[in-house]
């Protein structure tokens, strides 16, 4: 492969111990993710996304197997490390958006640069402004949070997640909180993302999400079931293709 | 992370909660402003004393009349007759220290002139009593040591003993007025001196010669209090070693048998007066510490709950890349920030506090300023304190669990 892998990870486990019982949510998954993907991650509920995602975004570490990141070992790093690795080449989106409330979409936007000590206030500012423009937020910038409709806080929590130029994009269930029409903007969003070559992984259980995607991995009970190129439908056009019936 | 980086994220989350901010200030506010408030009225209470003993004269030695124990029977130190003038003379003669003596005799009595009446005090002494006790002519003349001599029926008045006895614009030089059925010549008048810090009035009297008030008004030969000036505060300690060894000569006192009599300095009676002042201020200061702790607590409890509450923006800050120890920095500086700031807020309302109880109780307003840099370094060690178990509390948040945290 000519492309460098972003993520490479081989037979990860994760087991949890819960009393006196384990429970393996992974059990041994194989994958690269190279430079540029635009991969989804499906599976039901329970089969161990949100486990591996957590473990990709080294919010967790693996009980066993290898993960590197842009070529880095994320095996034995201390807390501080993992910490510098998220805030360097990790943006994560979530369902749930976590905006900070009763702080502007721009100050969200720049909280990942304020913990990182070589961002100039004035840069972080300014890179702050691009990620909104960005996602089309560039005339919402001084809103809260509560005076953005669910997409829009979406768009900024993707701001968010693209302010500190990563390496990855990791999203769980980034449209799950969404209706189908708001969802489909997202998906846009995500989709000219990856045309301007952003590397992103997205959780999802919804099938009709994933064929925005470039490759889909199937997960089942802690296994890769199928890991399979998608033949992607543009995000636009479903868009155009939505009946009006909710628009009044 | 930078100092400045961290007092900013610390401010904005703050600011997030406005309310919430202020009613967990308010516990240090109370606690400062208490400390201060009752620091400073403590200082200007012992400021006051110390004005009001000076007021009373120069240099100033008490000789009293005290109690002597005689055959097991302890007389009330208002029935010891055992000092005289001969004892001014002695001392006057006798202590080199001393510059002025001046025996005192006073009474109480009904002042009249004309329709006019009013109870006043009738002090006697010799015509250094004046300059002792700080007292200056306003218009006339002081009585000479002839006056006393000869039981002259002639007095110097006060300012309110004036305007209750004379008419506006009258001039009192010169009238004849009674006290009792002793009528006398108002000789000179004192200039105005107002209120002492107690509250009493200091131009409400009439100086005579002592011997006018002993014969004529009390028919007694003894007196009732010796007051002295030494030649300086320095000489004060040497001057009373003196005095005590005149007297005790004077009475015939053997060695080791009570003295019939007590001398204090203002210096002696200021120390008295401010370690009582100071042991109020104490107990006061103590109070209001305790409602310091209680606001400290107030902080640390709000915290808590901050925290608890914050979860996900906790999470969130570590998905991101905060570290451990930037969470548990940021929750440390909001708490120090909330109580310097709350301190602050204290600080100055305790100095209003005390400038107003100082002006209502008419008490010198004195402020403190060590206590100023006490109050407010605890402040940011209280702060510490109450926001380091939270803080610690927040930076061990599990950010996987947090993030989910609803
Ligand atoms: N902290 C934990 N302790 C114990 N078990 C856990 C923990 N986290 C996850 N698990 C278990 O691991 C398995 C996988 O969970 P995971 O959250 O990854 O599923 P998921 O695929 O994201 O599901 P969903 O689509 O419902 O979000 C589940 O059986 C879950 O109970
Ligand atoms: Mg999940």
């Amino acid at each position: 492969m000519s492309t460098p892998s972003i993520i490479k990870v081989e037979n990860l486990k994760r087991t949890f111990i819960v009393g006196s019982e384990q429970v393996h949510a992974l059990k041994g998954v194989s994958f690269d993710i190279c430079q540029g993907e635009f991969v989804s991650i499906m599976g039901s509920s329970g089969s161990g996304k949100s486990t591996l995602l957590n473990i990709l975004g080294c919010l967790d570490q693996p009980t066993a197997g290898e993960y590197l990141i842009d070529g880095i070992s994320v095996r034995e790093r201390t807390k501080n490390e993992l910490s510098e690795i998220r805030n360097r080449k990790i943006g994560f989106v979530f369902q749930s958006y976590n905006l900070l409330p009763r702080t502007s979409a721009l100050e969200n936007v720049e909280l990942p640069l304020v913990y990182n000590s070589d961002v100039s206030h004035k840069e972080r500012h300014e890179r702050a402004q691009h990620a909104l423009e960005l996602v089309g937020l560039k005339d919402r910038m001084g809103h809260m949070p509560n005076q953005l409709s669910g997409g829009q806080q979406q768009r900024v929590a993707i701001a968010r997640a693209l302010v500190n130029d990563p390496v990855i994009v990791l999203a769980d269930e980034a449209t799950g909180n969404l209706d189908t029409r708001t969802s489909y903007e997202i998906m846009s969003l995500f989709q000219s993302l990856h045309e301007q070559g952003k590397t992103i992984a997205f959780v999802t259980h919804e099938s009709d999400i994933a064929v925005f995607t470039s490759r889909t991995i199937f997960l089942r009970d802690g296994h890769i079931l199928r890991d399979e190129p998608v033949a992607t439908k543009s995000a636009t056009e479903a868009l155009a293709a939505l009946p009006v019936e909710n628009d009044y | 992370m930078d100092i400045l980086n961290l007092i900013r994220i610390s401010a904005k989350a703050l600011l997030r909660n406005k309310t919430r901010s202020a009613l967990s200030m308010l516990g240090i506010v109370i606690g400062i402003a208490a400390v201060i408030a009752v620091v400073n009225l403590g200082e200007g209470l012992k400021q006051s004393t110390a004005n009001q003993l000076s007021d009373m004269g120069t240099n100033l030695i008490m000789v009293m009349r005290a109690n002597q124990r005689r055959g097991g029977v302890s007389m009330g130190s208002s029935n010891v007759q055992s000092l005289k003038v001969k004892d001014c003379e002695l001392i006057a003669k006798n202590a080199k220290n001393i510059t002025m003596v001046s025996p005192v005799v006073n009474s109480g009595g009904q002042l009249v002139n004309g329709s006019k009446n009013w109870s006043g005090t009738v002090y006697g002494g010799s015509p250094d009593y004046l300059e002792i006790k700080k007292y200056e002519i306003a218009t006339g003349v002081n009585f000479t040591d002839e006056d006393v001599k000869k039981y002259a029926k002639v007095g110097v008045i006060g300012h309110t003993i004036v305007e209750e006895l004379f008419d506006e614009g009258e001039d009192p030089i010169g009238k004849t007025i009674r006290v009792g059925n002793i009528p006398f010549k108002v000789i000179g008048t004192l200039k105005e001196r107002g209120e002492n810090s107690m509250g009493m009035d200091q131009d409400d009297l009439v100086v005579m010669p002592y011997s006018t008030v002993q014969k004529r008004m009390l028919g007694v030969d003894y007196i009732q209090q010796i007051v002295c000036s030494a030649a300086s505060e320095d000489v004060a300690e040497a001057a009373v070693e003196e005095i005590e060894n005149i007297l005790r000569a004077s009475h015939k006192i053997p060695d080791g048998g009570d003295d019939d009599f007590e001398v204090r300095t203002q210096q002696e009676m200021l120390e008295m007066m401010s370690s009582m002042t100071g042991m109020i201020t104490t107990v006061l200061v103590a109070i209001a510490l305790i409602s310091l702790l209680v606001g400290c607590i107030g902080i640390m409890n709000i915290m808590y709950v901050t925290v608890t509450e914050r979860t996900k923006e906790i999470g969130l800050r570590m998905s991101i890349g905060a570290k451990n120890s930037a969470i548990l920095l940021q929750f440390l500086t909001e708490s120090i920030i909330l109580s310097l700031i709350g301190g602050v807020i204290g600080l100055l309302l305790g100095i209003g506090l005390s400038y107003i109880v100082a002006l209502v109780m008419s008490l010198p307003f004195i402020i403190n300023p060590l206590w100023m840099v006490i109050s407010f370094v605890s402040c940011a060690v209280l702060g510490l304190i109450s926001g380091f178990f939270p803080a610690l509390k927040a930076s061990q948040t599990d950010p996987i669990n947090a993030l989910r945290y609803e």
